[in-house]
Parts: structure tokens; sequence; C-alpha cells
């Protein structure tokens, strides 16, 4: 072995031999072992001289030296991650030279005369809490002005969910997403139409479209070998209904339907007469009753239904029994 | 766009745990095995689960659509690795064309990064070995390495292997180590240029004569012969991306504050080599004579007027 000048990466703790050359492996295996654990032996006393004479500091489970950084370079494990760009409030702010200020935990309440927390359930100075509001000058009669400030609130708070949003999309866009939140496309796209949006599979579709693919194989898919839990195509087979061959002398009355069924098409596509006279015998019914209706409602002393029951005060032959 | 946050807490901690970070947590091994496994590989997964227990997770069932070195066998290993977190894995299956056939293999941002497979010969486990129950080093101590052979700097493969079993067994990066705390070495020799020698000891501090106390080495862990089958290297595109290190702040230089002047900095102007100058076409002095006969016009004009 040549002289002992290894290559020592403290930071991994590691110590490597380039130097080393095995003119020929021991033939036992004992023997072998031996030999690397002499050479590990070396080695590591070798890490062990440099790592002790490291400036330690004492502390209460030993001594603890300070390691430098390794020297091998190894891969990280996930990408660097990405700057956050700045929010769109963030940018207003340092554009106007505004500085965040902490804010307590607890702020005196004047309504109660305690301290409340600042935020959260039972929060101090809460809009909602208000039990007398001044009229102003400027207040239109007949409005609630309690639910004008809560609409209001609502107003701000949907504000602030779609300027959320939008720093998230920012910030999504730029590929620095916090890491906690996923943005799912599941509304309408930015740009674009519904259409745009890929329509998800339904069950049905999904469920039939085995059976349309295998219908395409040579055999129509007949003879298709069926995984667990998938179910026969439906309209599978005939899409046409075909009469039957023997039916009875002549020509068949199944047969005779067909064929007047075609004719009348054929024939009321290729007539020249614009009239049709069904039609135009019920559009003429049809505004006859219109007609009389209208009358009717014109003239309502002559309707026949509404009348008012007319007694004949006359004497007539039935008499009342007292 | 719907925003899917987390609703607890909690499970906002946990995703912030696994969140690309400037400095990394330390590494966890998936330790997992394909449809058909030897007793000798059993052995040698479960011995390096216990070795490695604090960050690593095992699978105790087969899966049969793994196969790493395949392009679309990779996708169920990628699926694992981003559930469980773990960047590193290792995948044993024997077959009658590989036996005892282990991959170890790197992942970046969940995908594959490198694979190196390698078949298991002359195992030990740690059973076989006996040696002083003292002596035997903690579970989540920093390892030493020695690596010893000129092969693993010559050949491809060793070289590979190398870093790969370097990133397998560190743990944490620390910068602060308890002396103490030192109880164990993975010594790996190369044997020729495909094959090594993977022993792992207990460390034995003994009294020396000066600060620095003798080594001894006992061997208590799994030994086994490593043959490197297969390697795949990562792509350059993907090795510079993942070796990338974050910017270290720049130093700004030649700026200097000052109390009384405030920022000052610094101008450095090289000597005018006079001699070295090329003369410009606007030469002046050419023109002083005519300037000059000009002047005397004028003064003479001027003398004939006040006659």
């Amino acid at each position: 072995m040549e002289g002992s000048s290894y290559q020592i990466d403290l930071g991994n703790l590691m110590a490597y031999d380039p130097n080393h050359h095995f003119q020929s492996i021991p033939s036992s295996r004992g023997e072998l072992v031996n030999h690397c654990l002499e050479k590990g032996t070396e080695m590591v006393q070798a890490i062990a001289n440099s790592l002790f004479s490291l400036p330690s500091t004492e502390s209460r489970d030993g001594p603890v030296v300070k390691l430098p950084l390794p020297t091998t370079k190894l891969p990280r494990e996930k990408h660097l991650p990405k700057p956050k760009p700045p929010t769109k409030w963030e940018e207003f702010a340092k554009m106007k030279g505004i500085k965040k200020r902490k804010k307590n935990k607890r702020v005196w309440d004047e309504q109660t005369s305690s301290w409340k927390r600042t935020h959260g359930y039972d929060r101090a100075n809460d809009d909602r809490d208000i039990p007398i509001l001044d009229a102003k000058s400027t207040d239109e009669v007949g409005v609630d002005p309690f639910a004008k400030r809560s609409a209001e609130k609502k107003e701000r708070v949907k504000k602030q969910e779609k300027s959320r949003l939008e720093n998230l999309k920012k910030a999504a866009k730029a590929g620095a997403l916090p890491s906690h939140i996923q943005l799912a496309a599941t509304a309408l796209p930015i740009t674009g139409t519904k259409k745009d949006v890929p329509k998800k599979a339904s069950k049905d579709e999904l469920e039939s479209v085995a059976g349309m693919a295998a219908t395409s194989t040579a055999s129509g898919g007949k003879f298709d070998k069926k995984l667990p839990g998938e179910k026969p195509p439906k309209h599978s087979g005939k899409h046409r209904k075909f009469l039957p061959v023997v039916e009875g002398k002549g020509i068949g009355s199944k047969e005779k339907q067909q064929t007047e069924k075609i004719l009348n098409q054929l024939l009321s596509k290729s007539s020249h007469e614009i009239l049709d006279v069904n039609k135009a015998v019920t559009m003429f019914n049809v505004k006859k009753e219109k007609q009389r209706k209208k009358d009717k409602d014109a003239n309502p002393g002559k309707s026949g239904k509404l009348k008012p029951n007319k007694k004949s005060f006359k004497k007539t032959s039935t008499k009342k029994k007292p | 766009m719907q925003i899917r946050a987390p609703k607890t807490k909690r499970a906002k901690r946990e995703l912030d745990k696994r969140a690309p970070k400037l400095v990394e947590n330390v590494k966890k091994t998936l330790i997992l095995h394909g449809t058909k496994t030897s007793a000798v590989l059993n052995s040698v997964l479960t011995e390096l689960y216990h070795l490695k227990r604090d960050n690593a997770v095992k699978f105790s069932k087969k899966n049969e659509n793994i196969k790493p070195f395949e392009t679309g066998g990779e996708t169920s290993l990628e699926f694992f690795s981003h559930k469980t977190d773990c960047s590193l894995f290792a995948f044993g299956s024997h077959s009658k064309k590989r036996p005892n056939n282990l991959v170890l293999g790197r992942t970046y941002d969940h995908h594959i990064y490198d694979l190196v497979e390698v078949g298991v010969e002359n195992f030990k486990s740690i059973e076989s070995f006996e040696y002083d129950k003292k002596l035997a080093p903690k579970i989540g101590s920093k390892p030493l390495f020695a690596f010893i052979g000129e092969e693993f700097e010559s050949v491809d493969e060793l070289k590979h292997l190398k870093e790969v079993l370097l990133d397998f067994f560190r743990g944490e990066v620390v910068e602060n180590l308890n002396l103490t705390g030192v109880d164990r070495v993975f010594v790996c020799t190369a044997l020729s240029s495909k094959t090594i020698l993977l022993m792992h000891c207990a460390l034995r501090l003994k009294k020396s004569g000066t600060s620095i106390p003798r080594m001894e080495l006992v061997e208590v862990g799994p030994s086994m012969n490593l043959v490197v089958r297969r390697h795949r290297l990562p792509s350059e595109s993907l090795l510079k991306e993942a070796m990338k290190t974050p910017d270290h702040a720049k130093k700004i230089k030649n700026v200097t504050s000052d109390v009384i002047k405030g920022k000052t900095g610094r101008i450095y102007i090289p000597d005018q080599k006079v001699g070295d100058m090329p003369l410009s076409n606007n030469i002046k002095g050419l023109k002083r004579e005519r300037r000059e006969a000009k002047q005397n016009k004028e003064s003479k004009k001027r003398k004939t007027e006040s006659e």
C-alpha cells in the first residue's frame, strides 16, 4: 500500500483511499475481511485525528465540534423554492412607504369596558355590537342602517376574497404557490367559454365506451374477455328492424305499412301544393273558436253560463204547502 | 379556480414539512419488493430498514407492476415516493436471470433521478455476528465512511454506487457533532471493477496517550458483496438542476459607509499613457497658425480704422 494520503471529507465523515489496489484477492473470506478491517481502521483513525483536533465546546452530553461543510456534492431532494412575487398590497405599501405595525392581542373595548381580543370570537369593537346608530343628514328615510352596515361588511369580505384569489393566481403563475395550497380548475377558465372546459366523462359514458370500442374487432366484440364488473354493452346488435321473411299471401300487412309510410313521405315532400288541407282546416277552426270567445267576452250579457239565476215571481201552479 | 387549502392547522404543518426548502429535511427511504423475493433478499431489506429506522418506510405488499428500469414501470414508485415523501428507495426482487436483485434509487421532485442495480452475494445478517452488546451503534447516529479502492474513481459504475451509498447512509447533515455519538462506520472495499464488499462496524474508542482516542473496529452489522449489474445516471439537465445550491448573498464590493461622508465608493483611474494615445483628427495646433493670422489681421484692421 502506498503512502497514506486519504481524501477526507469531514462534513460527511468520509475517507477515501484512491491508491489501494488488490493485487490478488485473498482466497479466504476471513483473510479478506481482516484485511479490509485493517485498512478501515487506518482510515477511521485518520478521520478521527482531524475530527478530534477541531475546536470543541463542552456541552452536557459531551464535547461538541463544529463540522465544516461537506465537500462531496449530493443532489437535492426537491427543487429550490422560488421567491414569492409581492402581493398587490405589498407593492402599494412599498410605493407609499407604509410599514407594518405590530398589533396587540388584547384591545380595550369601550362598550363593555373590558379588555377583549382583537380578532376572533367575542372581539373588541365589533361592528355588530353597536346598539344605537346616530342618524346622519345623508341617510335616506326607510333604509335600515344596521342592514346597510352588514351588507357593506359582506362586500368587503367578498372583495378581500377576490384579491386573495388574484394574489394566489399570480403566485401560481410565478411557480411560487404556498406549499399548503392547491389550485384546482373546476370553474370557468380565465379566458374562454364553457366549451373550452374539458368535460369529465360520466359514469354511463365510461361504461359504454368499452362496448363501443369492441365493435371494431373482427367478431364485433362478442368474444372479448370481459373484466370483472364490466356490464354487457347496451344497444348491442340490432339497429334495424327487418320484416319477417314469410308472412302471408302476396304482400303482407307489415310490408304494406312500411311501403305506405315511405310513399307518403315521398309524396308529401315532392308535392307542389303549398296548401296542406288538414292543417288549413285546423287553423280555420282554431281561429273561429278564438273569435267566438272574443265575442263572448265583449258581450258578457249574452253569455250563456254566468247568468244570474232568474227566478220568476209569477204565481205559478206550484203552490207552497203550508 | 378553486382553492384547496388544509382545514386544520395540523394538516397545514404536515404539508409545510413536505414543502421544498432551502435547507432540506433528512432524505427518507422507501423499502419495498416485487413479486418474488428470496430469503436472503428479505433479510437484506429488513436489516436495511433496521439500519435506517428513524427515516425509512417499509412496505410489505408485493408490487408486480414496478420495473424501475423500464419506462412504464416507474409510475408506481413515483406515486409511492410522493405519498410517503421518500426520496430514496430500495426495491428488491428475485428472478432466475437476476438473483437477489436490489435496485437503489433516488428521486428528485418525486421523479426518478438515478438508479443502481446490484446483486447481493455472501450476505451475513446482524444475528450472525457476536459482539459485546454495549458497543452496538445507536439508531440515528452519524456514520463514518471508508471507501477503499482506486476503482471507485476510475470505474463509472462504482463511482455512481459510491455516491448512492453515501446518500443512503449519510443521515442528517449537521453542523455540530457530539463526539461521543460517533459509533459506527461503513467500510466499502472495491474487490474488482464490478464488486464491492460492504461492511458495517461499530467503533470502540480506546484511551491513547494524546487527546485523540485510538479507534477499533468491531464488525456488527450486515456484510454483503454487491455486484453492480445495471445503472442509470441522471440526464445532464436534471443533474444540473438538482445540484443547484441556493444563492449565497452576493458580496457588494467597493462600497463602504461612512458616518460623516455617507455611502462611499472608490473609483480607480488607470494611468494615462500619454505616449501611446492616438492623436485626434481635430488637431488644434495646426489651426493655431490660421487663428493667429486671423487675429493679426483683425488687429491690423483696427489699427488702420483708428488711424
